[in-house]
């Protein structure tokens, strides 16, 4: 039986040993693990933790969880006294491995040109070594979803369908291998209706009037619901017969026919609300994104139960007379009134920062155990997942982490993380780089 | 015990010539960490005139004082931003490469909301920078978050002056401008540090003209004195060691040369911002003795933020450097004490040396630690009480102290918010009730105005 130790303070060489990555996958699918003497919260609903237990991880997933698991002949154990085990922490929406260096549009994959994209999948442009997903990892982001489109830009421009959202391992030698679910939701831009924008190429920025700006989010919204009626339409053809291909509409067709949710990114409250009748009226599932000013249309959130996942809690008011702490108490107030929340960063290089989002609002009033839900068990939930993904119990995906703590306060260590049943190097750029330079002999002094 | 007011009327009355009755608040049952490394629990405060009196496991009460009971809390020192771009009219003068004839002090915005937001989360002192478009910028102007103070009472008075550097990508202007804009030298490193060289050649010849002038004088001989160039006296003031180099940077190179530089010219600089490559030279930082101000973990925004990594801080605070988290950020700055938790979780610093970093250290950099950054008999009484540890992620601030004034409270925040919302209530109502007939058909769209009245404040 090998024994792994756990790690106090990680260094390179420390970790060594913990390093499975570099073996092909399908050698490690052989290979089993047990995580013993942890206690282990499986958020499943209403169990209380299991204080001192073991999990058998065989072939990608939980064979056993409880206080009585026997280490099979041959598993490598790990031992967490002392330590608690917690699902990997799911991004609801990132950009990760979709960009690279945000300033080097060279390294930027995340927004194509365009207003009507659906065909187009981020999964397509996933880089497997982008040096973002080590960094998530390290912190225990297991999977995430990664949207295309211009999200980071909250509000201003970029209105319209920017193609599909996909969800992934953050782990794996490919994005096949780290796929999940490659067309996990559409990504749409509520069109904004703002008389103010930004000229990007002059650096000015430009009024227009009030009839004008109407006009273009009326005919930006008309089209949107053409192209739906369109999709409705050649999807009803199905194979009655011989035509032209169209993979736009095509892409469109899980969408009409309820498969997947649009996943609408809206802050302003007139956009929610619009957003809101427009999905119902056509009769598609729909999941909030953003939602700074969700709060104001929470009854009607609640009542169509439509998730919100949340923009950065960590930003500012949007309006100057707002409480200062409005982004705050947003989701705890959303969770009071009975809307589904979850975080997301929207990013990529601060993804690693999702449960302090989450852990942000718990001083303003979201319950802790909320939170942690809302970056765990809620947005497996949200995008289908919850047979595999979530919780910790047997016959899921082993996607999970062993921290020193308390998985949002800061300074909690991620220990190990498993992804997809095995588990994965801690190292990062990061790491590396502290490492190396830290070598570095000290001056004379 | 809130007398306070009634007494001072009384005394003011009875003998109008005697000095005002002291102004005291105590703050007890609370954990305070003092920001020297102590932790005193139970702990307590007193503030008198604005000032700290007494700090211990008791302190003394006195009648008149107002008492805080501040029982399962944690009073720390305000935390100090040694890099904020708030309460400021505008950041860049960003059409000449040495901008050092501007600065941010010409346009403190009293008004700006952030001033207050930023007290909310216990922030009591920001050092207000010029942007980072030129390789020598604009002067800087420390201030105290004393919101309702108006610009010139919001200045931290007697922080020495500063002024802003920056290197690489943002003055040579790597990133998209505007079409139309014409391309302005530097636009490479190499420029960058020639442009300082050369304003510094400059600024020595600029002080030599005035020796000589000074010298003839001395002499008796009747001279004119030299034109004065507002461009080129701040650097005179950073060749003789009286006014302190803030300087933007990033890269090890850039960091490197910009030392080497100074001590070409014989002065020092006092922090490299953001510095996200410090850990890689610093060694050579620590023996110029120059400080650092960097982010907790921001990274990969630009390539010269490629190689940033949230160790930054503990490894430069290893090899001897004292080093500060700033904002840069009106966000950022409601939560440093998270951000300064991160130098707990990367890299291992003490939880003392992370409150250090926000508080002191910061303090120490500016030149201003002997009025703000720790919680010690005789230094401002510029507070912040959390309701946790402020280290950690569910720490809410509940009340923030300036000079000794109780600035921001929750309580009150959220008993405020009532008002504010039943007032905006009554205007939008108002609003949608007046007719038409009300309305000054002189003035388009617009309600009748009397003299003064609609003038932007």
């Amino acid at each position: 039986m090998k024994r792994l130790q756990t790690s106090g303070f990680r260094t390179l060489a420390a970790l060594l040993p913990l390093v499975v990555g570099g073996t092909p996958a399908a050698a490690q699918k052989e290979e089993s693990w047990v995580i013993e003497n942890a206690r282990i919260h499986t958020l499943v609903e209403g169990a209380a933790p299991i204080e001192s237990g073991s999990i058998l991880i065989r072939e990608g997933r939980i064979v056993e969880i409880g206080a009585d698991v026997t280490a099979p002949a041959g598993a490598t154990v790990v031992d967490a006294s002392g330590l608690d085990v917690y699902p990997g922490m799911m991004d609801s929406v990132s950009q990760l491995g979709l960009t690279e260096i945000g300033a080097i549009s060279a390294t930027v994959d995340t927004t194509e040109l365009g207003e009507m994209n659906p065909h187009l999948k981020a999964a397509t442009a996933i880089h497997p070594s982008s040096e973002h997903l080590p960094v998530a990892r390290a912190n225990g982001i297991t999977h995430a979803v990664v949207a295309p489109g211009r999200l980071g830009g909250f509000g201003g421009g970029g209105a319209g369908i920017s193609g599909q959202a996909s969800i992934v391992h953050l782990d794996g030698w490919t994005v096949e291998e780290m796929d999940i679910n490659a067309s996990a939701g559409m990504v749409l831009t509520w069109p904004t209706l703002s008389t103010r924008s930004f000229n990007r190429a002059t650096f000015r920025a430009e009024r227009r009037s009030f009839r004008e700006a109407k006009e273009e989010y009326d005919r930006q919204v008309a089209e949107l619901g053409e192209v739906l009626d369109a999709a409705r339409r050649y999807d009803a053809a199905g194979e009655a017969g011989p035509r032209e291909r169209d993979i736009r509409l095509a892409a469109l067709g899980p969408v009409v026919r309820g498969e997947i949710p649009f996943l609408i990114l809206a802050q302003g409250e007139r956009e929610i609300r619009a957003a809101v009748a427009f999905t119902k009226e056509q009769q598609v599932k729909m999941i909030l994104l953003g939602g700074n000013e969700a709060w104001k249309a929470k009854d009607l959130l609640a009542e169509s139960n439509i998730p919100v996942i949340l923009g950065p809690t960590q930003r500012l008011p949007g309006e100057e007379d707002d409480p200062y702490d409005r982004p705050f108490t947003t989701p705890g107030e959303l969770h009071d009134a009975g809307v589904t929340v979850a975080f997301a960063t929207f990013g990529s290089s601060n993804s690693r920062l999702l449960p302090y989002e989450a852990g942000h609002a718990v001083g303003y009033g979201l319950p802790q155990e909320a939170a942690v839900r809302a970056i765990t068990v809620v947005p497996a939930q949200l995008f289908g997942l919850a047979e595999d993904f979530g919780t910790l119990e047997e016959g899921k995906v082993a996607n999970l982490i062993v921290v020193n703590g308390d998985p949002l306060e800061i300074q909690t260590e991620v220990e190990h993380v498993f992804v997809n049943g095995v588990p994965v190097s801690l190292d990062n750029r990061h790491l590396s780089l502290y490492e190396k330079y830290r070598s570095r002999p000290e001056r004379e002094r | 015990m809130r007398k306070t007011t009634a007494v001072l009327t009384l005394a003011l009355a009875a003998a109008p010539f005697a000095a005002a009755p002291a102004q005291e608040t105590v703050i007890e049952n609370a954990t305070v960490l003092t920001g020297t490394g102590e932790t005193i629990s139970p702990g307590a405060v007193l503030i008198r005139d604005g000032k700290i009196a007494e700090v211990g496991a008791s302190v003394n009460v006195p009648d008149r004082a107002e008492v805080i009971d501040a029982s399962g809390m944690f009073v720390m020192p305000g935390i100090i931003d040694a890099h904020s771009h708030i309460a400021a009219e505008s950041i860049n003068e960003g059409s000449v490469a040495v901008s050092s004839m501007t600065g941010t002090g010409d346009v403190v915005d009293p008004y700006d909301v952030n001033i207050y937001r930023e007290l909310a989360g216990g922030v009591t002192t920001s050092n207000i920078l010029h942007g980072s478009a030129n390789p020598i910028g604009g002067l800087n102007v420390v201030i105290k978050h004393r919101w309702g103070a108006d610009a010139t009472g919001l200045v931290l008075e007697g922080a020495p002056p500063g002024i802003k550097f920056a290197l690489g990508e943002n003055p040579k202007r790597s990133r998209g401008m505007p079409a139309g804009v014409e391309p302005r030298y530097p636009a490479t490193r190499m420029g960058v540090q020639d442009v300082i060289r050369q304003a510094f050649l400059e600024a020595e010849a600029y002080r030599q003209e005035f020796a000589d002038y000074e010298a003839a004088k001395a002499r008796g001989e009747r001279v004119l004195p030299p034109r004065r160039d507002m461009k080129l006296e701040p650097l005179v003031e950073i060749l003789e060691g009286k006014r302190l180099v803030h300087a933007h940077c990033y890269r090890q190179d850039e960091i490197l040369q910009l030392l080497r530089l100074a001590e070409e010219f014989g002065f020092q600089i006092a922090t490299l911002q953001h510095v996200l490559e410090g850990y890689k030279v610093a060694n050579e930082i620590a023996a110029h003795g120059a400080g650092a101000s960097t982010f907790s973990d921001w990274w990969a925004y630009k390539v010269e933020a490629y190689d940033a990594i949230p160790y930054n801080a503990a490894l430069m605070t290893e090899r001897g450097i004292l080093v500060s988290i700033n904002s840069d950020s009106a966000e950022e700055a409601r939560h440093l004490n998270q951000e300064a938790a991160k130098t707990v979780k990367w890299g291992g610093m003490t939880e003392e040396q992370a409150l250090k970093m926000i508080t002191i250290n910061p303090a120490i950099q500016l030149g201003i630690d002997d009025r703000v950054g720790s919680i010690e008999v005789g230094k401002d009484a510029d507070l912040a009480v959390f309701d946790r540890h402020p280290l950690s992620i569910y720490a809410v601030n509940q009340m923030t102290f300036v000079d000794g004034k109780m600035l921001f409270s929750r309580e009150k925040d959220q008993a405020m918010r009532e008002a504010m919302a039943a007032e905006r209530a009554e205007l939008e109502e108002k609003l949608t009730r007046e007719d038409d007939a009300e309305r000054d058909p002189g003035i388009r769209g617009g309600f009748r105005r009397g003299p003064g009245e609609g003038v932007r404040r």
